[in-house]
């Protein structure tokens, strides 16, 4: 059917029309600013000097970056970091040293918040007024000053003004701080390490395929499912067992000097220590066990062997991550309990049941279908923000970046290998958490 | 004989059978619980039932007052405050020319008499002065005299700046009640005076210039994070627009812009807006590092923004915009009249927390070098004289930051509360 002239709708009256040219105009605006710039970028580059591609990253580096955590290496007799990096290796190299140092910080940052943050956020429903107030205020403060602030005062302020090595810190034997470092248990390279992390794993495995057939029996079949509970318990104790002593915990040792192997510069070391800390001025000139085992102190190095070293750079950027995504993981949680309606409780009462199992098999499963969606976002942010790292020294991916812009005068390319990686990385969370949150999700039919 | 002896008369047990009161349990049922509101009750409910909770009390509490004692103890016995006062013209003002501070004192008057005209004009039909503001303002005063800060010109001016606040307050409320108008009026001048504000600060038109690597500490971040969003608002509406837009290439658009940017860490997006940008541009065309940090904030900012308001877009029904097409309102129309003002109101707590978020934001403007009031102080501890008083410049200048961002989440409450049509 032809519409009469008169009938017709003017063209600029036309919607379908608007919605092309808007369309054709908004592609001709976006070439035509994108080519003016590649233009522009092109002669700029000229200019300078600069070139465009990644043979660079063969080139030698020649910086060093500060190891962040670095368990002991027998044979080496050092701590030497997980991914062995020198000055002489490439820019390729240095920046996947960089990408190793953020991951580690991202995986630990978003297992320790979580932690942190679902606890908080489950206080602020606590019925004793101090622990309700505690964390409401610890929210409030962290909520409100910068992360950066917040980081440069955890390094500056609290980690760097750690005591000399000589005078550590120490807990229980276990745990040493001091300038060098925060020197942690850890388990020994050994091949019963990896047998017993494969039981761990396996023994992981197990538990949840016993807990999912106890549940099964108890609610599809009526059954009291006794021999699982057994079993599931005999398995969490054969699990912790390995735990304790199969995976070969290492502690950290300090190295004492040794008063027979005593050389003149040391036996000086040693009497100005015995002066300075215990004010006693003179020391019989032989140097009798007697007095050695008297001053104990002074025959301390400050070093460790055995165990695990985190950098002081690596704990201030996880404290400081860690306590400032909590506080927003807090609120999110404290949101999605309060999303559970009132009738959920009070029916779940009416059942009979327990208040703590009402929390853990009606509220929290709901709640958590509020929850997940900002809590994506809350880890993509520490993974973003584990960037600042740059900022105390931290040697993750953008401080290596930086300093391989400065040194290879390369602005675009490396900008460019900042952004796939950090894209692609909040794309790795991003999904793996859809996919969770689609587990969670109410199944309708 | 009898089987129901009810129906002839009321059984009461104890007058049925007297011996049955051995049984039955005549002392009167127990006094229902005491829950007054005394103090006692309070700490009772609220501390120590159940047992564990008392547990939970003492330790905890133990904990709290530990802390509270030892951080006392430090501010008042070990803390060093006096690179506090010695360095309150860098806070404020970075290294901005002494004999050109007059200028930002005027702007703060200026900002101030606005603020009191439109606090008299939307408190113009209640109690101005009522007892908390009073109390609020007498304990501004009272800290202002505490504080150990010079008396020229900070102490004179801040109590001026009061009064100011006090005295235009009134002017606003009478005049408020004589010229409906004034609102308006006010909010225009807010705009206008942006451009004083301008003009003050780096000066030119017969005010000596002052380039912008003399500007810093809480000026600039300030400055820049009024200016962020400003213009970060209109992007990042605009970029949510497009995105819900039906047109699919003006959608892909967005969400490319969207997603790449908040998929990239804002250090990194400073870091382009100082070094990359000046490479897209042609040849002598250097933008100021002030305002390349402004294009670098926005940029990341609006696309947050962008997600924020796309919830409330989302959650406006279909039936406002067939309504809206209904009454003959075409597309651009709908939208600016129906859809957004609902849309915006709807996200106003989210939209206020990312704009709080830009402000924390700034301090990454350290990193690339612009002394805002974090590199500021950052400068301030690398002075030898100053050097290893990082907990007491830190705690100052976070306490800064929380003022702002607190006044600003509180703000964000008000206008919540204000536009909330609701019911």
């Amino acid at each position: 059917m032809t519409q009469s002239p008169e009938h017709q709708v003017p063209l600029w009256r036309d919607d379908r029309f608007w919605k092309i040219a808007l369309q054709v105009l908004a592609v001709v605006v976006v070439v035509a600013i994108a080519s003016l710039l590649i233009y522009n970028l092109n002669i700029n580059m000229q200019r300078a000097g600069l070139e465009f591609g990644f043979e660079f990253l063969d080139n030698q580096a020649s910086f060093d970056i500060l190891d962040s955590v670095a368990p002991y290496n027998v044979p080496e007799e050092t701590y030497s970091s997980i991914f062995p990096y020198s000055p002489t290796d490439s820019y390729g190299r240095v920046l996947q040293a960089g990408l190793v140092n953020s991951l580690i910080m991202m995986v630990c940052g978003i297992v320790f918040t979580t932690i942190v943050g679902i606890i908080v956020g489950v206080l602020q429903f606590s019925n004793n007024w101090l622990l309700q107030k505690g964390s409401q205020l610890y929210i409030e403060i962290i909520r409100n000053t910068p992360l950066l602030l917040q980081l440069f005062f955890w390094y500056s302020a609290v980690f760097s003004q750690l005591p000399r090595p000589g005078d550590r810190l120490e807990l229980v034997g276990a745990l040493y701080a001091s300038k060098r470092g925060i020197f942690m248990p850890w388990p020994a390279t050994s091949p019963l390490m990896w047998v017993s992390l494969a039981a761990l794993i396996v023994g992981t495995i197990g538990l949840i395929v016993l807990w999912k057939w106890r549940v099964y029996l108890m609610v599809e079949q009526g059954r009291p499912g006794k021999a699982q509970l057994y079993g599931l318990i005999g398995v969490a104790i054969a699990m912790i067992v390995i735990f304790c002593v199969g995976l070969g915990w290492a502690f950290p040792q300090e190295l004492t000097l040794d008063p027979s192997q005593f050389e003149a510069r040391d036996l000086e070391n040693f009497t100005a220590c015995v002066a300075e800390t215990y004010q006693v001025s003179s020391l019989a000139p032989p140097l009798g066990d007697e007095a050695i085992a008297t001053y104990p102190k002074c025959l301390q190095t400050g070093n460790f062997e055995y165990g695990l070293r985190l950098s002081l750079e690596f704990s201030a950027l996880l404290v400081g991550l860690v306590l400032y995504t909590a506080a927003f993981i807090a609120e999110i949680v404290r949101a999605g309990i309060q999303s559970v309606v009132k009738g959920q409780w009070e029916a779940s009462s009416a059942l009979g049941i327990h208040p703590n199992l009402t929390m853990r098999l009606v509220v929290f499963p709901q709640a958590l279908r509020v929850i997940i969606p900002p809590l994506n976002s809350q880890y993509q942010n520490l993974a973003k923000n584990s960037s600042l790292g740059a900022a105390i020294a931290y040697a993750e991916l953008y401080n290596v970046a930086n300093t391989t812009y400065n040194q290879s005068g390369r602005p675009i390319d490396v900008m460019l290998i900042i952004s796939v990686t950090y894209l692609a990385i909040n794309m790795v969370i991003s999904l793996s958490m859809n996919a969770f949150n689609r587990a969670v999700q109410i199944k309708e039919r | 004989m009898n089987p129901h002896p009810s129906f002839f008369f009321v059984v009461y047990p104890t007058d049925l059978n007297p011996n049955m009161t051995a049984h039955t349990p005549t002392s009167p049922a127990l006094p229902p619980p005491d829950v007054r509101p005394t103090p006692a009750n309070w700490v009772k409910q609220n501390l120590l039932t159940p047992w564990y909770n008392a547990a939970i009390t003492v330790i905890v509490g133990g904990g709290f007052l530990w802390l509270a004692y030892g951080f006392l103890l430090w501010v008042f016995t070990q803390a060093q405050w006096q690179v506090i006062p010695a360095n309150l013209a860098i806070f404020t003002a970075g290294r901005y020319p002494d004999e050109s501070y007059w200028r930002l004192w005027v702007a703060v008057g200026i900002i101030v008499t606005l603020a009191g005209i439109s606090w008299g004009v939307v408190a113009r039909n209640v109690t101005l002065f009522s007892r908390n503001v009073l109390i609020g303002l007498g304990v501004a005063a009272v800290i202002c005299f505490i504080l150990p800060i010079p008396v020229v010109p900070w102490r004179s001016l801040v109590v001026f700046m009061l009064v100011l606040l006090a005295a235009t307050a009134w002017i606003g409320q009478q005049l408020g009640k004589k010229v409906p108008k004034l609102g308006q009026y006010t909010t225009f001048a807010w705009l206008g005076s942006f451009f004083v504000y301008l003009w003050l600060i780096s000066g030119n038109l017969g005010l000596e210039p002052v380039k912008t690597n003399e500007w810093g500490g809480v000026v600039l971040t300030v400055f820049m994070a009024v200016v962020s969003i400003a213009i970060c608002f209109p992007f990042g509406v605009t970029l949510a627009l497009g995105r819900q837009s039906d047109l699919p290439v003006v959608r892909l658009f967005s969400v490319l812009y969207i997603e790449i940017v908040r998929g990239i860490p804002l250090i990194a997006i400073l870091f382009m807006g100082q070094v990359i940008i000046p490479l897209f541009l042609p040849e002598g065309m250097r933008p100021d590092r002030v305002l390349r940090a402004i294009v670098g904030l926005t940029l990341f900012s609006s696309a947050y923004l962008a997600e924020n308001v796309r919830g409330g877009l989302q959650s406006i029904p279909k039936g406002q915009e067939e309504a809206a097409k209904a009454l003959g309102l075409n597309s651009p129309l709908t939208v600016s009249l129906i859809v957004l003002p609902q849309a915006v109101k709807a996200v106003i707590p989210a939209v206020v927390g990312q704009f709080i978020s830009l402000f924390q934001d700034t301090t990454l403007l350290s990193i690339v070098g612009l002394e805002e009031l974090l590199g500021m102080s950052r400068s301030i501890l690398a002075n030898p004289s100053f050097i290893g008083r990082y907990s007491e410049v830190y705690l100052f200048v976070g306490l800064l930051y929380w003022i702002f961002c607190y006044a600003m989440s509180l703000g964000s409450r008000y206008v919540e509360k204000k536009l909330n049509t609701g019911h």
